[in-house]
Parts: C-alpha cells; structure tokens; sequence
C-alpha cells in the first residue's frame, strides 16, 4: 500500500444470496488525482466491485478504505458524505423529477448558499444542454441528456472521487466523445475518477493506469499504455 | 337534488382521499400496502376521544376543541404509523416483498384486538365539537357544518401535503425515493429516515380521516378502520396506485359513485358498496393501472 492511495480495495469479496460470487478477493488502490479504468467484460463484476465501494453491496470479506476511513459496511448515504460519488450503471436519474430537482437531489447532502450557486452554475457550463432543460422531466431527457444528468447530479456533491460505471454505454460516438472530453476535465479541476468502462481502447486512452476484472478478480493491471501494447489484453478487449 | 349528491358525495369523498394518500404514499416508495392503514386510523380517532376523555372541561363544542382533536389523531396515527414501519416491516424489507405484507396483516389484527379486548367491544361516542346545523346553498341543497368541515379540513391537508411533496427538502426526496430508492441512497439520503416521515405523514393524513369519520358517526369502534380503509385502498387503485393526484380523484370518484347509487337507484342505499365496486372492477379491466397511473420509466 503506497502512502497516496486515496481508495483501497483490500482482499475484497462479494456475493449475491448465498451462492453466486462476484468478487473473489479483489485489491487495488486509487491515488489522489488520477484517472483510474476498470475493465472487464460483461458479468466481470465491474457493477459489482462499484456498489461493494459506493456501499449499496456489504463486503463479504475484505476493506474498502477511503481517505483512511473503513467504509465496509456504511451505509450509502454515509459514504458519499465522505466525498465519493458514483455515476451507477444505467443512469438512474430521477424520471418524473424536472433536470433542477434532480441536480437539487445531487446537492442534498450539502448546505445551501452561495457556494451551491456557484456548483449549479459550473454543471450548467459544463453541461449547457442541463440549463436549456432544467425544467423538464428527467425521463423525457434522451440518453445522452439523462448521461450527462447523471454526471452533474453527481458532480453536484463537489465529490473528491467520482466512480463512473460505462458513462458511454448505448451513447452516439459524438456523444461519447463529449462525455470522455468532460471526465478529463473534471480530473483537472482536482476530481479523482475510477472509471468502468466496457468499451476498453476509450478506457484506457482516458485513463493513466487501469486494472483488468475477469470473473471476480484481477487479472492484471499496470499502466495503459503498457496494457493497450499486452497482446493478452489486446486479444481479449481491444479486438485486435 | 343532484346538486345536493354532489356535496354528499364530496364529503364522503374527502375522507376517503385522505385515507387512500396513505396507502398511495407509503406504495410510492415502497411498493408496499400497509395493510394496518385502517387500524391506524381507527386508533387515530380513539387518541382524539382519549383526549378528549383526559380534559373533558376543553371539549366542549368550538374550534379549539377541533383543533385539538384533529392534533391528537393525526399526532398519534402519524407516531404509531412510522412505529409500525420501524418495527414491523423495516426488519422484513430486505427479505422479501411478501413479508412486510405478512407483517401488516398481522399488525392490523393485533391492533383491532388490542382496542377490542382492552379498550371495547362496544362503539364508544365520539365528541362533537361542531355545533350541528345545516347551511343552505343554492339549487335548494344544503350542506352540513360537519361536511364543511370535512371538505374544509381534507382541502387544507391536500394543500399542505401538495406544498411538502412538491416544494420541501424532505418532499423531494420522497419523490426521488420513490423514483429510485437506490439512487437516491447514492445522492446521501438516508432512506430509511424517509420512509419514517413518509409513514408519520401518511398515518397524520389516516388520522385526521378516523377524526372526521368517527365525528360523522358521532362514535367510533374497534372496527371503525376497517370499511373505510378497504374502500380507500380501492380508491387509491383506481386512481393509480402510487399517484398523489390519482389518491385523490378515486376518492372523491368513490365518494360520487356510493353516494349517487344510493340516491338514484332503488334499494340504492343497500347495493352502494356492490355498485360502487362494480364500477371499480369495470375501471379496472378497462386501464389496470388506474386512472392516473403510469407505467414507470424501466428501470435498468
Ligand atoms: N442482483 C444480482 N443478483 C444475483 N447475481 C447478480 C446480481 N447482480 C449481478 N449478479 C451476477 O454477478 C456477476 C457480476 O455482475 P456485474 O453486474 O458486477 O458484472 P459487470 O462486470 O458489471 O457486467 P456488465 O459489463 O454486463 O455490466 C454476474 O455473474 C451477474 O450475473
Ligand atoms: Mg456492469
């Protein structure tokens, strides 16, 4: 364990009922500052690992440390008060709440005043199309608008790490391209990422180092440019 | 006449859309029914009487006394609601979507026994604050002080309850809650603190109608829930189980439906709830999620 480590995974495991297990002893480290890719195919546990993190799934065995912090076995809520906010799979934004109350609901763990105002102002930035919308229904938004909901809701809790599980999923490449252009600029205002990504080359050419998920564990990690030129890596995710 | 059947039917309709907010508040968040609804308003009106019976010199007739009623039954339901959530059904809610229901049953039954073998098995008179006298309105229709009371009050409610899911903090995240109770877990909120003030405030809401209800009958029972609770969780079907708005159209759709039954048809006053509930079973067939209900956005 390096002294930097912001999240660490120690020996993490998880599982659904009694029988399915979905992490089987997973261990990596996050660093203040970095873009870190998780990648992995479908079933992997990448979902998985991510919920185990953000405390929507109890460890079965294992640590999860935060900035020092034990997080096994807090509740959500408590874990994104620490500053760690997951952007989950699937979106979630809240459909029959307007594009406002959905970045208010962001917000909710903070207080309010001017600071906020300013938070609101930089997502409207960042995402100009969530100011044109603000007062429409989240789940009339298309997938793209509901994606980058999503992220400035996220953002919206001023996290210090933002976990975003396959941002570009079911999106139009133009689309992709924007969300990957505002996870690199989030990362230079200060926010450490640990991003999941299904769509590898993307991953990894936004990230500076990546692990590798297969059926549970890790199969290896290191840093992208070495694993995008890992003929391993390159036959089983980047289709070459 | 019909203009008569519409008040009728608009106070007899208020009551059961402030009972249906309860079961169609509690169904938003946690697709649940709480099954122990009727009995919490039951024992929202014996909070009221047991009040009353505490400092009888304070319950004459006047809008204090009202007020302090209203206080006591809607305190007490909201309390013993959120109670019962804590209690029964927040240890089940990870098990499965079938033992909370298990659970309320069996409250409910509990509760009627309790009020049945330690309070009584008789009805017991309820006080009446409200100096009983009819007011003539237009059309030669008149309603009743108590049903300008219960539509005054109900109106009030639905306002405020409109102000707080709509405008609040704590509203907001019920309506998210009720969206996406994961997600809104993620946005750091303690769901389990909003699903107890959703139960406080749909118990306050069943309270205030036990309130009104045994004020009507001039007594209450051990009973009392049990009609009124069963035909305001059909109303809140029919208007789309989950629905705020849709709570209160069936109501008020119930209310019109019973009450225009009973003056129009003959015997009509024995066959209302077999009428009443025809309809419902017609509406039903014709759109199964209700009046107002949508099918939700899928869920990923
Ligand atoms: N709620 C659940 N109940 C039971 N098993 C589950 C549940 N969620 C996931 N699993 C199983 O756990 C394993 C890991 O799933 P997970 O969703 O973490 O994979 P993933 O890497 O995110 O896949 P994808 O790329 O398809 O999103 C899979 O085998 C899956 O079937
Ligand atoms: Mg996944």
């Amino acid at each position: 364990m390096s002294g930097g480590a912001m999240l660490s995974l120690d020996g993490v495991h998880a599982v659904y009922g009694r029988k399915i297990r979905a992490l089987r002893g997973v261990s990596l480290e996050v660093r203040a500052g970095e873009v870190v890719a998780l990648i992995g195919n479908n079933g992997a546990g990448k979902t998985t690992l991510m919920k185990t993190i953000a405390g929507l799934l109890a460890p079965e065995k294992g640590r999860v440390t935060f900035q020092g912090r034990a997080l096994s076995g807090l509740p959500p809520h408590e874990v994104m008060r620490m500053g760690l906010s997951l952007v989950p799979e699937g979106r979630r934004i809240f459909p029959r709440l307007t594009v406002m109350e959905n970045l208010e609901m962001g917000a909710y763990s903070r207080a309010h005043g001017a600071e906020l105002a300013r938070e609101y102002e930089h997502v409207f930035t960042l995402f100009p199309v969530l100011g044109r919308r603000r007062a429409q229904l989240g789940g009339t938004l298309s997938g793209g608008e509901q994606q980058m909901l999503a992220m400035g809701r996220a953002l919206m809790a001023a996290p210090k790490l933002l976990m975003l599980d396959e941002p570009s999923m079911g999106l139009a490449p133009v689309v992709v391209d924007k969300i990957f252009e505002i996870i690199a600029r989030i990362n230079q205002e200060g926010v450490t990422v640990l991003l999941v990504e299904q769509n590898a080359r993307r991953a990894l050419k936004a990230a500076a180092r990546a692990y590798v998920l297969e059926t549970g564990e890790i199969v290896s990690a290191g840093d992208s440019a070495s694993l995008l030129r890992d003929p391993a890596v390159q036959k089983a995710y980047l289709g070459l | 006449m019909l203009t008569q059947q519409i008040v009728n039917g608009l106070a007899l309709g208020a009551i059961y859309a402030l009972i249906a907010l309860g079961y169609t508040l509690v169904y938003g968040i946690l697709a649940m029914i709480n099954f122990a609804h009727s009995e919490v308003l039951m024992l929202g009106s014996f909070a009221a009487l047991g009040l009353a019976a505490f400092a009888p010199a304070a319950f004459g007739t006047g809008p204090l006394a009202l007020a302090g009623l209203f206080a006591a039954g809607m305190l007490a339901a909201g309390a013993l609601n959120a109670f019962i959530e804590r209690f029964a059904y927040r240890p089940l809610r990870a098990v499965s979507r079938l033992a909370p229901l298990i659970s309320a049953i069996g409250v409910s039954i509990i509760l009627q026994n309790a009020v049945f073998l330690w309070v009584s098995d008789q009805s017991v008179a309820f006080p009446q604050p409200i100096a009983i006298r009819q007011i003539p309105l237009f059309g030669g229709a008149q309603i009743s002080s108590l049903q300008a009371v219960t539509l005054a009050a109900a109106l009030i409610l639905m306002a405020l309850l409109h102000f707080v899911v709509e405008k609040t903090r704590i509203g907001k995240a019920m309506r998210a809650c009720a969206d996406d109770l994961e997600a809104a877990g993620l946005m750091g909120v303690d769901a389990d603190v909003v699903i107890a003030a959703t139960f406080f405030i749909g118990g306050a809401l069943g309270g205030a109608a036990g309130v009104l209800y045994s004020m009507s009958y001039g007594s209450t029972k051990y009973n009392l829930g049990f009609l009124p609770g069963a035909k305001a969780f059909t109303a809140a079907v029919l208007g789309g189980i989950g629905n705020v708005r849709g709570a209160v159209l069936g109501g008020f759709i119930l209310g019109f439906l019973e009450v225009l039954a009973a003056g129009y048809i003959p015997n009509g006053a024995q066959w209302r709830d077999v009428i009443a509930f025809s309809v419902l079973i017609l509406v039903l067939l014709v759109r199964p999620s209700g009046l107002l209900g949508e099918k939700l956005a899928e869920k990923v």
